[in-house]
Order: C-alpha cells, then structure tokens, then sequence
C-alpha cells in the first residue's frame, strides 16, 4: 500500500467510524449465568428492550455458572473493562456488596436518572434481600427465586397420599410411596434448601449481628444448632431406610431421577417450573418446603435465592442511565410476567404478581403461583435472609460435611462442628479483606 | 561441543530476550503477586487489603481439608504415574514385537494422545455417569454400586481410570521409540547368553530404556500433580463436596470459585516450593542411578 492509499482509508475509517458515533445507540453490556432455557428466555428480553427504544442496545453475554460469572466479573472490574451490568447470586451478595465502590446502588441509579423508585412496588420477600444495612436497594433483583417441594402426581395418587405440608406428613407418607416403588424425595441444593431456608422456614436465627446485614466484623454462623441438627439425623435416617435419595452435590443429577419418574417428590427452585413444563412427561404440582412441627408450630416464610443485578461501578452517565431505563423496563409488569411465566422464577413486583393473578395464569398453573406464596407466608426476625462473606466457601464446606454425613465417614454433631468452626474462620477472615 | 563466537556482544542477549520475556511475564511476574498476595487478605475487588503476615500459610496448613487433599494428591500422583507407566511399557514391549500390521496397532494405540483432558475428562463422566452410564450400568450388574460423586472412593476410581487412559498414549510413544533404538546387536549378544526372554527384558533391555523412563517419570507426575485439573474438575462437576480433590484444584476452587485470593495464593506458594523440591530431588537422586550414553 503506497502512501497516499494509506492516507486514503484513514480518511475513510475516520469518517465511518464519525458518522456510525452519531447515530449509534449507546451500548450497554449485561453478563448474566442463565444457560438453557433460561439464556434464551434473557436474549427475549433483551431483544425486546433493544425493540421498544433506540437511544440504548443491550447486548447480553453467557458467562457460565454464577461463580464463574462473578469471577469473570471481578477479573475485569480489575482490569478496567467491566460490563455496566452484572448478575450476582445470593451467595456472592456480600462479596459485591462489602467490595465499596464496585457497584452503583440500583436506587441510585434509577433516582440519578430521574426515575421513579419506591421499594413499596416490590414484593415483600424480595424488598432487602439485596439491600444494604439501611435498607437501600443495591442489587435489583432479577431472577428471584425460593425452594419449594414438586411433586409427581401419578406417583402419590398411586400410593393413595397426599403431598406433605410438615415434615412429619413426610414421614407418614414416605414408606407408601416407597411400597408403590419410588424414592419418596430427593433436594438438589442442600446448603440453600436444608440450611438457609430451613433457619428461615423456621425462623431461626443463622448468624449474629443481625443475620450479617450489620457488617462483616464480628459475624459468626449460628449453624450448629440442635433444630439443623435433629433435622439432618433424620435425613440420614432417610437415606439408610431408602426414603431419601441423595445423588451428589450437582442440582441435575437430583433433578433427573424425579423427571425420570424414580422419584416421587423432589425439593427445588420455584424458577425450575419452566424447565420441568419441558421436560417431565407426567402430572405435576408443587407446595411449600415442608416444616417441622415439632420446632415450630406454623411455617414462616423463606426469602428469596436467585440472583440480581448490579450496575458496576466506573461507566459514564449516559451508560448508567440506559442501565436505569432498562431496569424500568425489566420491571415493568409486563415483561416481569413475561419471565414469570417462561421461566417460574417468581414477579418481583405487586404490579406483576396482580397481572399474573388477573389473567388467570395461576388458574391454569396452580403449581406457579406457590413460590410467590410462600415468600409472602407471614415472616419472623430472621427470615430476610443472610448476609455473609465468602459465603461460597462456606456452602462448599456444608457440601463437604453433609456429603461426608450421608457416606457415613462423620457423625452429624462432628459435621456441624466443622462447618460452624471452618465457617467462622472464613467469616473471620472475610472481615479483614475489607481493609 | 564447540563454542560459537559471536562478533556482537549484545546479539546473544537480543535473542534471548522474547524468551526470557515470555518467562518474566507467563512465569515470574505471576509468581512474584502469588507471593505478594499470600501475606495479604484482600477484597477480591481490590478495594481494600489487610497484611496479615503469615496467617494465610497457617490457616492453610492447619485445615484437616488441606491434609486430607495433599494426601489424596499423593496417593492419586502415585497411582496415576505407576499405572500408566507400567501399562504403557507393556504395550509398547508386545507392539514392539508385532511385525504383521503393527501401523495399525501402533496408531490404534496412540491415537487417544489426540483428545485433550477436558474432552477425555467428560468421555469419563459420561461413561460413569450415575444415570446413564453404560459403565456404571456394568459395575451395577456385578454388584458394585457405583455412584461418581456420591461416594468418595468411586469418584477417585473414576478419575484416576480416567487420568490413565488420557496418559497411557504418549508413554506408549516415547518407550516405543525407547525400544527401538536398543541397539539389534546387544539384543542378539543377549540371545545367546540367556533363554529367557523376561529376563533379557530386566537385565538388558529395561535398563537401556532408563533414561526414557526416567524422562517419563518426571512428565507423568507432573502430569497427575497439574494437567489432570479439567479431568477433577469434570468428574466433580465444579462443586467437589465431600469428593477427593488435588492440590492445584483446590486452589482455584478456593481462589476462583470463592475469591479468596489470599488463600488461594498461599496454597500456590506452598505447591510451588513443593515442586522445586520435588525437582531438585528427581534431579539429585534418582538421575545419578540412569545411565545416559
């Protein structure tokens, strides 16, 4: 290329690139850990949003599991090179927000960009979840989500029972059910369904300075009580009579014998119900996360699991605010519908939970409508949730002890020995990362 | 050897320099944050940090977890190195000794050296998997009630049939060549001192195949102590649990999956020392008794 043809295609370059900036909409990135039927249910309405304005284009990108997300999303931050938007579990809450000055409050936000923001509109169980001691919303929620119990119709209606409302229930039904050939129940996530939400199910407290919401310092895990305790017995008694199933630490390989039909009843997300729709081939329905009645006399509501949204911190204005906009347009109730319906993961709004009730969604699903009950069953002083660093670490330690409780290798008071021991460890040490 | 001389003083060192450069950045500059970061705790952020000293190598070496995987790492190193190595070795002697069709043998026996470790670690899911394994279908009909992942001794069967399979390919090559150039004429002087073709194997041929071995040894600990990672990482499934788990995973499990940099980094720090130890001792110890030409 001689020199004047250079000179040529710079000119040209510089004039393309200038005239595209003018009309280009600003690009706003949002990294998200939905696969499957999920990540395509995200691409819907991402490309809604892009449909209904032209100012902002949202471009959703796959990242993995959500602690590859995170990690994805803390190595760029680092480098300089963060999405305006990211989706971070329950578990990594604290990580984000004890890490001041990663995010933009989604309050803030909203407020910034002259947007209404009233945290009245939102759900009860989802208002503080991602909140911070003040009650700020951090986090928007998004993908919210909380344990509930599915069960196979054929199978309990041929062991002539009904679907259990305590724990109790369960042991009455989980011989017949075993007689008419299933495994009575399987879990597919044991620190999220059989410890956090049991401390709540129960309204039990989980860890001191106010479940963590009050700061890092000082936090420890209240895990190892008598409660958790007697429930995990129990469990393990299950699976030696074979009224329990338990196929690992993986949520698939729990999921599969119920949707194979081996399983007549298993604990999961009420953001499975769209998957399970898909999948399994027989009649299905759902109830609370059974109780015990012996530690409390009635059932207190869970809080919300899933994940939510945070705005990272570093963009420019216009950035920030098509990131404002977009959230009034996920939160809109017809898009919050929209998801609840594909997906199960329960409407974060009133607006939308009444939409849903209107149009006679939950007449034709009734199996839908129990997660969003459930977070609005009458709440306690500790069923907000919990707050706790290097909480990822902590659920591995859980997997480990309750795993080495079902193998047999520990007994279940040495297993929560451990995890209060090793889980105050990593609290201990979570409060010196801050500085 | 004959000393080349260069007219330049500086062109030796320009040559050198995308070398040294690729090191400084892929190898020293990683290394000197690890150690850096071990002494530290620190939001994964990087907002805030507190020095902590020490403390990061005493919490780590103080877990019962941290023992219990250094443990298994050792005892799933040993098996994984001895079984592929005996193995190979005893393919390599009878392909060696086929004369009729042996490319076919021979490429039939190497060609698993084509799949990478993740590829192989998820052959080996599939084929144990808890539901539809046809290989957990067969140890089921014998009446081994295997379960990858529910119980601690059947994941570590899995990784470590795995782990060997994956290696067993490029050991093959390396002591098939190995036995290839065993000189014809110290073969046939050995026929006529000895019958016994198994003895002419220990006392002559395996000792002339010492340094590929040793060359092996070397490739296929390190092979267990850090490439088996996306086999660990497939059979466990990204959540280990109560399953065993080597060193270096346990590093990112902790650095990756819980943003504990500081932690994590002192594990790297401690496997690092252990590998320039483990190196100097190969070094040491064991090349003193290999006879090279």
């Amino acid at each position: 290329m001689n020199y004047r043809s250079a000179a040529r295609l710079l000119a040209f370059t510089a004039m393309t690139t200038a005239s595209t900036a003018s009309f280009a909409a600003t690009e706003i990135s949002w990294w998200h850990a939905m696969g499957g039927t999920l990540g395509e249910v995200v691409n819907e309405i991402a490309a809604g949003y892009n449909e209904t304005q032209n100012a902002c284009n949202l471009t959703p990108v796959y990242k993995g599991t959500y602690e590859e997300t995170l990690t994805s999303g803390i190595a760029a931050f680092r480098a300089g090179e963060q999405p305006n938007v990211i989706q971070v579990f329950d578990a990594g809450a604290a990580t984000i927000i004890g890490a001041k000055g990663a995010v933009v409050p989604a309050q803030d936000l909203l407020e910034d960009a002259g947007k209404e923001f009233n945290m009245e509109d939102y759900i009860a169980g989802v208002r503080y979840f991602y909140a911070d001691t003040a009650g700020k919303m951090i986090g928007m929620p998004f993908n919210s989500s909380t344990p509930i119990l599915y069960y196979n119709e054929e199978a309990l209606a041929k062991a002539g029972v009904e679907a259990p409302k305590t724990w109790e229930d369960f042991e009455v039904i989980a011989p017949k059910l075993k007689e008419a050939g299933y495994v009575p129940l399987s879990q597919s996530h044991l620190p999220w369904i059989f410890t956090e939400n049991f401390m709540s199910r129960h309204n039990l407290q989980f860890a001191t300075n106010n479940n963590g919401y009050e700061g890092a310092k000082g936090t420890e895990i209240l895990v190892n009580n008598e409660a958790i305790k007697a429930h995990f017995a129990k469990v393990k008694e299950w699976l030696d009579g074979g009224l329990f199933g338990y196929y690992g630490t993986g949520w698939g390989d729990n999921q599969t014998p119920f949707q194979e039909g081996k399983v007549a009843m298993w604990l999961g997300s009420s953001g499975s119900f769209g998957g399970l729709m898909k999948s399994a081939e027989f009649k299905f329905s759902s109830t609370f996360l059974p109780y015990w009645n012996s530690v409390a006399e009635q059932g207190s509501g869970t809080f919300i699991g899933g994940a939510a949204l945070f705005a990272m911190a570093g963009k420019p204005k216009a950035e920030n605010d098509c990131v404002a906009d977009f959230y009034g347009y996920l939160t809109s109730a017809e898009v919050q519908y929209e998801w609840h319906q594909k997906t199960g993961y329960v409407p974060i709004t009133n607006a939308a939970y009444e939409l849903a009730k209107k149009d006679g969604h939950y007449d034709r699903f009734p199996a839908a409508e129990t997660g969003i009950q459930q977070l609005n069953q009458p709440g306690g002083d500790w069923t907000k949730g919990y707050r706790m660093g290097f909480y990822v670490q902590i659920r591995d330690v859980m997997n480990r002890e309750y795993g080495r409780i079902f193998s047999g290798e520990t007994t279940v008071e040495d297993a929560f020995k451990a995890i209060e021991e090793e889980g105050n460890k990593l609290l201990g040490r979570f409060a010196k990362t801050a500085g | 050897m004959k000393r080349v001389q260069y007219s330049n003083p500086i062109l030796p060192y320009a040559l050198l320099l995308p070398q040294l450069a690729i090191v400084a950045v892929f190898f020293l500059w990683p290394a000197v944050e690890a150690v850096r970061a071990s002494f530290y705790l620190e939001d994964p952020f990087g907002f805030g940090s507190t020095f902590v000293g020490l403390e990061n190598f005493k919490d780590t070496l103080t877990n019962s977890q941290y023992a219990r995987t250094a443990r298994f790492t050792l005892i799933f190193t040993v098996l994984v190195a001895f079984f592929s190595l005996s193995i190979a070795l005893l393919l390599a002697v009878k392909a060696d000794k086929v004369i009729r069709g042996a490319g076919s043998y021979r490429t039939l026996l190497m060609w698993v050296y084509a799949i990478a470790p993740p590829v192989a670690g998820l052959l080996g899911v599939m084929l144990f998997d808890q539901h539809i394994g046809p290989l957990t279908e067969l140890a089921r009909s014998l009446g081994w009630n295997l379960q990858v992942g529910v119980t601690p001794f059947d994941t570590a069967f899995v990784m470590v049939i795995t782990a060997v399979w994956k290696q067993i390919p490029v050991n093959f090559i390396f002591f098939l060549s190995g036995l290839q150039s065993v000189p014809k004429s110290v073969q046939e002087a050995a026929a006529i001192d000895c019958r016994s073709g198994t003895r002419r194997f220990w006392t002559v041929t395996f000792p002339l195949l010492a340094p590929t071995g040793f060359f092996l040894l070397i490739i296929n600990i390190t092979y267990a102590l850090f490439d088996t990672f996306g086999i660990v990482d497939l059979v466990v499934k990204g959540e280990p649990g109560n399953n065993p788990i080597t060193l270096v995973y346990k590093v990112f499990v902790d650095g990756f999956r819980g943003n504990d940099l500081g932690g994590s980094s002192a594990q790297s720090v401690i496997l690092m020392v252990l590998v320039f130890l483990l190196t100097v001792f190969q070094f040491r110890m064991i090349e003193r008794r290999v006879h090279y030409n």
